[in-house]
């Protein structure tokens, strides 16, 4: 049986960020004791199908699962360890927005059993931040940060890369102040346009210029060489951690294991209790509207869209997609016995062969990884090598 | 209706450069003559084909009858043919004017004589035409008659005294037109009573009619009812229906000599009707054909092959019902090595060509790629053999071929003196040998001897562009001559596209071959993988050039756990590039094929 990563949606936001297109909404007021009442008897639902098993993670996402309830927080945790089997080291991580507002509250997640922090700090630069629409100075950023160093074991925050304009100097400099607050583990994203939001309008109207394809390899290589410098590895195509600081449950992602996601709007990939064979993954989605889908836990036990069973090729897809985004690449044998396709069949060989000449990929000890060549173009390697 | 005698006949075409007035002069004839009501009066009434209309070119020939009454009081009948003006269509102007006995010559007299109207002029007088020059758009203040005038006499050689001044869209001295083509041209001359002699000027497909023939009697008549056969070929067909154009069309009894109309015959493709034939009686056959029969035959070649292999044969069905109205294209089907299934397509020139091109994707929403445009080039073999190549990736082996012969045309060129220079050299780059140089004032007209070969990609573009727009050109298909040509293989990633293939003089090869693989390199976006494209002559590399592979291409950002938008979205790229060319592992776009030929540099 699959240990399971726990993924928790929580879906508002004090301000709707003009990059970002998750699902998150602003509210007057958040029904927080609703909304704490349906994510719990939703996850009374999931558990009943999947059954008592390991648990390995939950993740607090969103959203700005900061703005949630700390009581809520401790009480899904602890429904959660009723529910399931933890293990002895269960990763129980939260996504924080560093304003000064949230991080006074973060002693009280960390009490209700938050053991990892990750920060959207997005920026050490105040135009830039600015820029990027965000409520928070660089200022409250380094001290929400400071003050989650003290309380939580394992620290992570995230910041956003070329960016309109960036020089590359102007990043080495960033970077270099990020390094040296960085606790164990560091998300480092490039800015990404993305449909219908408001930086897609005005990128539409060329008021929004990214970095070209050349500048952003430079950007990346970069970011990867200082780094590696201060210790922590691209584990995969966007996260550098110490060894062993790896995100646990977002390794669940990207190695295909069994997660469930609960909330509105979020995703899950299970295999039910009492399916015998490992291949048996089923896709599950909820309504995305939060109060849409509080209506439907609150009418039928969960907000479920459709749970769909995956074909055996869409699992061999989905696990080439993520599976190659990391360092350690994909374990072939797994691939097989969670696929249910063979690896010959899921691939096509001359690009493959194609790939291993160019130095793209590599095939050694039972696995497939893409090396940092390959990782550079993945989405074009992927287009070319998935059959 | 067709009861005017002979003599009270006139068959006329308008002869004229393009935008020196043709279509409104014709307008203004209709008009003043009560063809149509001015309702009925759409603008240019005669270039009636979509694609005809945005080009202002005509393609189809077309007549008209008018009825008018002269200052002698008697009631005559004229025709009004309409030719093609394109050099493209130069065989079917010399048919049309066959049918005629006078031409109005209508010259712009703010802009004076072009290329064109030289080259449709030379027509007119070769058969034997009156001509009757107009001077046209007099209104303008920058017209000079005088000038004009004087020109066509210098350049042209005919009398311009008697020139009939007017302004078309004024409607000035139209009646002036109307009498001059009843005083100075001749009635046309036949014999009723000997055996039918028509001569086929042109034909189309109606899709109510069936195939409609264009036909102007010389001897004997044509009757509803009668048998009438095909002289080039033998066959013979029912006529059903006998008319005119008024220009609606108007069933008459039958069409006696001197008389242009039309006839319908039960023909289901107008490759059975070919333009130039002469059409008799079935029972009582004229001996002799009329002259000047020959049949059309295509001097520019190239492929056309659909993007997405499943349109094939939409592609075969879309070609088929062009040819319904156009048997002067030709199309077979050939395999490329790099596009599939295709078709190997002969057009009349590079404007027919790039009509049909244009039909086949606005009429039958068919993406398509095409190749670069060939000639034709007579292959020698050392056998003895003599072969047509329509295709470069056909090309022999050099040992086996003894020499290579190419068509070669001559060609009129007219341009302000200002920019002769740059014309000169552009004719001498492309291997032109200069025929004639004259001035008229301060133009100057070019004739040049130049191989088809350097003008079929992108001579009229260049043309245009060194003379900043002034310069008109016009050619005519001048023979075959002996050439040291040889074959540029375009290779990527070492595999040779042969639809990227094609014919150059030696002496050009290797720039030619610099020049492509440095615009593929342009062409070629950036992929998974680097590319190599090379070009070369036989097994010798003469050119190469790398695209570096993509320098970033990966998604930043995680979805969180949702994989199915990544998945779907890789699912429907894969969909897209299954319908994609590819060539080993590269996508080379539709467009590249074209431009990649292009010359200039
Ligand atoms: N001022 C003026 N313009 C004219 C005259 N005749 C034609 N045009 C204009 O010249 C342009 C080309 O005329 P058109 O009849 O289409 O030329 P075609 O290409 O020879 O058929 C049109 O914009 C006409 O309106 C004229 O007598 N005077
Ligand atoms: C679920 S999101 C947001 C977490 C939290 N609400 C915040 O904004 O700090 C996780 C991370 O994705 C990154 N992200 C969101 N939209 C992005 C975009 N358009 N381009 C690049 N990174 C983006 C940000 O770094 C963000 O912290
Ligand atoms: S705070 Fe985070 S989740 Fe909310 S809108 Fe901004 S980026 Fe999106």
């Amino acid at each position: 049986m699959e240990p399971l990563a726990l993924y928790v949606h929580w879906p508002f936001c004090l301000a709707k960020c003009p990059y970002c297109d998750f699902n998150s909404h602003v509210r007057d007021e958040i029904p927080q004791a609703r909304f704490a009442a349906a994510l719990r008897r939703e996850l009374a639902f999931e558990a009943r199908r999947l059954g008592r098993r390991p648990l390995a993670s939950i993740f607090f996402g969103g959203g700005t699962p900061s703005l949630m309830a700390p009581e809520t927080v401790a009480a899904l945790i602890e429904d959660a360890r009723a529910l399931f089997d933890p293990l002895p080291d269960l990763e129980i991580t939260l996504e924080a927005n560093p304003t000064s507002v949230e991080a006074g509250r973060l002693a009280l997640l960390r009490d209700a059993g938050v053991n990892r922090l990750s920060l959207g700090v997005q920026s050490l630069d105040d135009a830039a931040l600015r820029a990027l629409g965000r409520g928070h100075s660089a200022a409250e950023a380094r001290a929400a940060l400071e003050h989650a160093r003290a309380l939580f074991p394992r620290l992570s925050f995230d910041l956003i890369y070329a960016r309109p304009g960036q020089t590359p100097a102007a990043w080495r400099a960033e970077l270099a102040a990020a390094l040296a607050l960085a606790a164990d583990h560091l998300s480092l994203y490039q800015l990404t346009i993305e449909p219908d939001t408001a930086f897609a309008s005005r990128h539409a109207r060329g008021e929004i210029v990214l970095p070209d394809a050349d500048a952003a390899a430079a950007l990346y290589a970069l970011t990867g060489e200082m780094a590696a410098a201060s210790g922590l590895a691209a584990y995969e195509v966007s996260n550098y951690a110490r060894p062993g600081a790896e995100s646990r449950h977002n390794l669940a992602y990207w190695r295909y294991g069994d997660y469930a996601g609960i909330g509105p709007g979020a995703h899950g990939r299970i295999t039910l209790a009492g399916d015998a064979a490992a291949t048996a993954v089923l896709a599950t989605r909820r309504i995305r509207t939060p109060e849409a889908w509080a209506a439907a836990v609150e009418r039928a036990g969960h907000g479920a869209v459709a749970d769909v069973a995956l074909a055996p090729g869409e699992r061999a897809r989905e696990m080439l997609l993520m599976g190659l985004r990391l360092a350690e690449g994909i374990d072939l044998a797994r691939f097989v016995a969670r696929s249910g396709v063979a690896f010959e069949a899921a691939v096509d060989h001359e690009t493959l062969c194609a790939a291993e000449a160019a130095g793209y990929v590599s095939r050694e000890g039972g696995r497939l990884r893409a090396l940092p060549e390959g990782l550079l173009r993945l989405d074009a390697l992927l287009a070319a090598l998935v059959v | 209706m067709t009861d005017t005698p002979i003599e009270r006949i006139r068959n006329f075409a308008i002869i004229a450069h393009i935008d020196h007035g043709k279509s409104t002069l014709a307008d203004r004839l209709i008009q003043s003559t009560g063809g149509l009501s001015d309702r009925e009066m759409t603008n240019q009434v005669l270039d009636n084909m979509e694609l005809e209309r945005e080009r202002g070119i005509t393609i189809k020939a077309q007549t008209v009858r008018l009825s008018y009454r002269a200052k002698d009081g008697l009631l005559y009948a004229l025709n009004l043919m309409d030719t093609p003006g394109h050099v493209d269509f130069a065989y079917e102007v010399s048919r049309s004017l066959a049918a005629c006995e006078g031409s109005l010559l209508v010259v712009d007299a703010s802009q004076g004589v072009e290329a064109q109207t030289l080259a449709n002029v030379y027509q007119a007088i070769e058969a034997n035409h009156e001509i009757v020059p107009i001077l046209n758009k007099i209104d303008l203040p920058a017209a000079e008659p005088e000038r004009v005038r004087q020109q066509i006499e210098d350049v042209i050689g005919i009398d311009a005294s008697d020139a009939v001044m007017i302004s078309a869209k004024t409607g000035l001295n139209i009646e002036g037109v109307l009498e001059a083509l009843v005083t100075r041209l001749p009635a046309p001359r036949g014999d009723a009573s000997a055996p039918l002699k028509a001569l086929l000027v042109d034909s189309w497909y109606d899709p109510y009619l069936g195939v409609v023939i264009l036909v102007r009697v010389k001897d004997g008549r044509l009757r509803r009812g009668q048998k009438i056969r095909m002289m080039s070929n033998g066959a013979v067909h029912h006529v059903e229906q006998v008319g005119v154009f008024s220009p609606k069309m108007i069933a008459v009894e039958d069409l006696a000599p001197g008389e242009m109309g039309y006839i319908t015959a039960a023909i289901k493709t107008v490759a059975d009707c070919n333009v130039g034939d002469t059409i008799t009686d079935d029972r009582q056959p004229a001996t002799t054909a009329l002259p000047g029969f020959k049949p059309s035959v295509p001097v520019v070649w190239c492929g056309l092959y659909p993007t997405d292999a499943d349109d094939f044969e939409k592609l075969r069905e879309s070609l088929g019902r062009l040819r319904l109205n156009d048997a002067s294209f030709h199309y077979d089907p050939e395999t490329s090595a790099a596009l599939g299934f295709g078709f190997r397509c002969g057009f009349l020139g590079l404007l027919h060509l790039e009509i049909i091109q244009e039909r086949l994707s606005r009429e039958f929403d068919l993406n398509l790629i095409a190749t670069a445009p060939s000639v034709v080039y007579r292959v020698h073999r050392t056998s003895g053999v003599v072969e047509e190549l329509h295709n470069p990736a056909d090309m022999p082996d050099g040992s086996l071929i003894d020499h290579i012969e190419e068509p070669w045309i001559r060609a009129t060129i007219m341009v302000p003196d200002d920019y002769l220079g740059a014309i000169l050299t552009l004719c001498n780059e492309r291997r032109g040998q200069q025929a004639d140089l004259t001035y008229v004032g301060n133009r100057a007209m070019a004739v040049y001897r130049l191989p088809l070969n350097e003008v079929v990609f992108d001579f009229y573009d260049r043309l245009k562009s060194v003379s900043r727009g002034y310069a008109s050109f016009d050619y005519q298909m001048d023979g075959y001559a002996e050439s040291d040509l040889v074959r540029i293989s375009i290779m990527v990633n070492g595999d040779p596209v042969d639809a990227l293939s094609f014919i150059a003089h030696r002496a050009a090869a290797e720039g030619r071959g610099r020049a492509i693989c440095g615009r593929l390199k342009d062409l070629i976006p950036r992929q998974l993988f680097k590319i190599a494209v090379q070009a070369a002559i036989g097994g010798r590399v003469i050119a190469r050039e790398t695209i570096s592979a993509l320098s970033k291409d990966v998604t930043a950002k995680c979805y969180g756990g949702d994989i199915s938008r990544k998945r779907k979205l890789l699912e429907k790229q894969k969909e897209g590039k299954k319908r994609m060319r590819q060539f080993g592992r590269v996508e080379i776009p539709q467009s590249a094929f074209l431009a990649a030929l292009k010359m200039d540099a």
